[in-house]
């Protein structure tokens, strides 16, 4: 913007105009650039503890740099790696079975309820939406799940209730209505069924809401943990990720479980740098994929945040 | 078929035959209907567990019926009020301070020229929306923790003296709002960005032909375009305030009952009540009073929405 102004040599308050823009660009650089080390330097700071030895924690603390460099704790959590493996595989089924199974429904359900010739569309979005104004709470939901389901100690009462969400649904109606009408006139025109225009027609032209909707879908089953904690018990012997590290964290017995058949004395288990290599490893994917993935987050914020 | 008395020719079809002619539409919709009717509508009676003395054996409606018992004893006790208190002032701080450093950032921003500068800062703020609150409750403990915390060491080397934040249940207010503010910047940040992308830049450029400078265009143009935008996100922010985030709360404090004074919200005193203390009958008469009061804020909050511009509203 300013470059267009600089073309015209004439112009009188060039100097003055310059002198408030680099002000705020100053300040700009300054507290942005802040901020987000910031929002870096924390994750930092536990990839050095992890690779930092024990004592030197005990003795200096945790730093931006390991005082004195160990793999030690990682090669405890791949000398039994059962429970990471485990809780890997079960977090990627989770997250890719929830994530194609509610990409599905929930695009299926977005192009009905936005067909304009649809007479009960109003209606049940209203079904819909009022389950996100009021709720039975947090009990009655634990005992449906719990006592009429029966699925404590199930992975479907994790994969079941994240499957979809009235945000989201509204989200892909958002993205759906951008789709032209005259498409689902046309192949109405050809005698296509409603589901045949749904599934040849709109759905390939629905990629960028699918990667927006399938991000969030993969993202809140990748930190799953609240479900875990309510419905699965020690029973089960694999955790999904965060609730493992959940648990390594918070239970010094999880802790302990987590390089158990190691042939470490427990008084010389290296809790604190033991608990940082479980963080790398436990979050590190989706730190790495991060940089690929987050346009995807913001188009689906400009899409569905403020007419939501 | 048939004719409504002084209009002719109106064809109305039977709710049958319109239910036939959707029915491929209707069966659409008929996993997302099921989903919600056992996930949502389902635990709905269960709501009357409140007005119960559980047994969990006999179940929710075999359990003894004590009417208003389990809210008494909420109010007298001064338990409600308390988790009231904490809940509605920790999200007016959220809100408030929220709004300000998103707004904030969001102009700034726009008013960066360099492209590459502005793409990469919004992706690096964004970072923290992305993560757990279990793994953020691990970086707060990695600057915080008394006897190895990069902070403490930090106050330590200065010659000062580190309090026992674990321990100190004053100095929570100012960790959780900090954190939130943290965890929050960059998506709000990304939300308001976008409504100023989306501004008419034509005014910007005749402002700026007519010598405004970078403060007024800010002042008179941007901050006053922006205004419906953010009074809406605000009064929808207001329908929240009974809601809390549990997961930030949870993972942060935990049951680290010397900090419930000042932390304890809505939502982690129901999660607590019930797994811990497996007093179901409380636990969900907190979640009942918040259910109902809420559904009245969100409510009163949409109609002055749909008062100050009926596109916005939610319904």
């Amino acid at each position: 913007m300013t470059n267009k102004i600089d073309m015209r040599p004439m112009h009188t308050t060039h100097i003055k105009k310059d002198a408030s823009q680099i002000t705020i660009n100053t300040i700009t650089y300054i507290l942005v650039t802040l901020f987000c080390l910031l929002c870096i330097l924390p994750f930092w700071m536990i990839i050095a503890s992890s690779f930092s030895t024990e004592e030197a924690i005990r003795r200096s603390g945790f730093t931006l740099w390991p005082t004195a460099f160990s793999t030690y704790s990682y090669e405890l959590l791949f000398r039994s790696p059962d429970q990471m493996i485990g809780a890997y595989i079960v977090t990627i089924c989770l997250a890719a079975v929830g994530t194609l199974v509610g990409l599905f429904l929930i695009s299926m359900t977005g192009y009905a309820l936005q067909r304009k010739d649809f007479p009960y569309r109003n209606g049940i979005m209203f079904y819909i939406y009022f389950t996100s104004l009021f709720s039975a709470g947090l009990v009655p939901f634990y005992l449906l799940i719990v006592q009429t389901l029966n699925l404590r100690d199930s992975y479907l009462a994790i994969l079941l209730p994240l499957l979809m969400s009235p945000w989201l649904i509204v989200l892909m109606k958002n993205f759906v209505k951008a789709i032209p009408h005259e498409i689902t006139e046309s192949g109405k025109i050809d005698g296509a069924g409603d589901f045949r225009i749904f599934y040849q027609l709109i759905l390939p032209n629905l990629k960028p809401a699918l990667a927006t909707i399938g991000l969030f879908l993969a993202l809140s089953y990748w930190n799953e943990w609240y479900y875990s904690s309510l419905f699965l018990t020690s029973k089960v012997d694999y955790r999904p990720l965060q609730y493992h590290l959940y648990n390594v964290i918070n239970k010094v017995a999880s802790l302990k479980n987590s390089v158990a058949g190691s042939n470490v004395v427990i008084t010389d288990l290296p809790g604190e740098t033991l608990k940082m290599a479980t963080a790398v490893v436990a979050t590190g994917p989706i730190i790495l994929l991060y940089p690929f993935v987050q346009k995807y987050f913001v188009a689906g914020l400009t899409v569905g945040a403020v007419k939501g | 078929m048939t004719k409504a008395p002084g209009k002719v020719n109106t064809y109305r079809p039977s709710v049958g035959h319109t239910i036939w002619q959707n029915r491929t539409l209707i069966l659409m919709c008929l996993p997302a209907i099921a989903f919600f009717f056992v996930f949502a509508y389902m635990p709905m009676p269960g709501a009357y567990i409140a007005f119960t003395n559980f047994q969990y054996n006999k179940g929710i409606f075999a359990s003894p019926f004590v009417g208003l018992k389990n809210f008494q004893f909420l109010f007298i006790s001064g338990q409600l009020g308390l988790l009231l208190k904490n809940t509605v002032l920790y999200n007016i701080a959220f809100i408030v301070l929220g709004n300000v450093v998103q707004l904030a950032f969001a102009i700034l921003l726009n008013e960066v020229t360099h492209k590459a500068y502005k793409k990469s800062a919004q992706s690096i703020m964004f970072l923290p929306y992305f993560i757990s609150d279990v793994l953020v409750s691990l970086l707060v403990y990695n600057l915080l923790n008394y006897d190895f915390g990069f902070i403490s060491h930090l106050v330590r080397s200065l010659g000062g003296e580190m309090p026992k934040v674990y321990q100190n249940a004053n100095a929570w207010p100012f960790i959780i709002v900090a954190v939130n503010l943290w965890k929050s910047t960059g998506y709000g940040t990304v939300v308001y960005f976008a409504a100023i992308t989306g501004m008419d830049s034509s005014m910007m450029e005749a402002a700026q032909i007519d010598g405004a400078n970078a403060w007024q265009r800010i002042r008179y143009i941007t901050l006053p375009t922006l205004k419906p935008t953010v009074i809406i996100l605000f009064l929808f922010a207001i329908g929240g305030i009974l809601k809390g985030n549990f997961g930030l709360f949870y993972n942060l404090v935990g049951n680290n009952s010397m900090l419930f004074k000042t932390t304890d919200i809505i939502e982690t005193y129901v999660y607590r009540s019930m797994m811990n203390s497996f007093n179901f009958s409380q636990s969900s008469a907190v979640g009942l009073f918040q259910s109902v009061v809420g559904f009245f804020i969100v409510l009163g909050a949409n109609a002055f929405v749909k008062h100050l511009d009926p596109d916005y509203a939610l319904f």
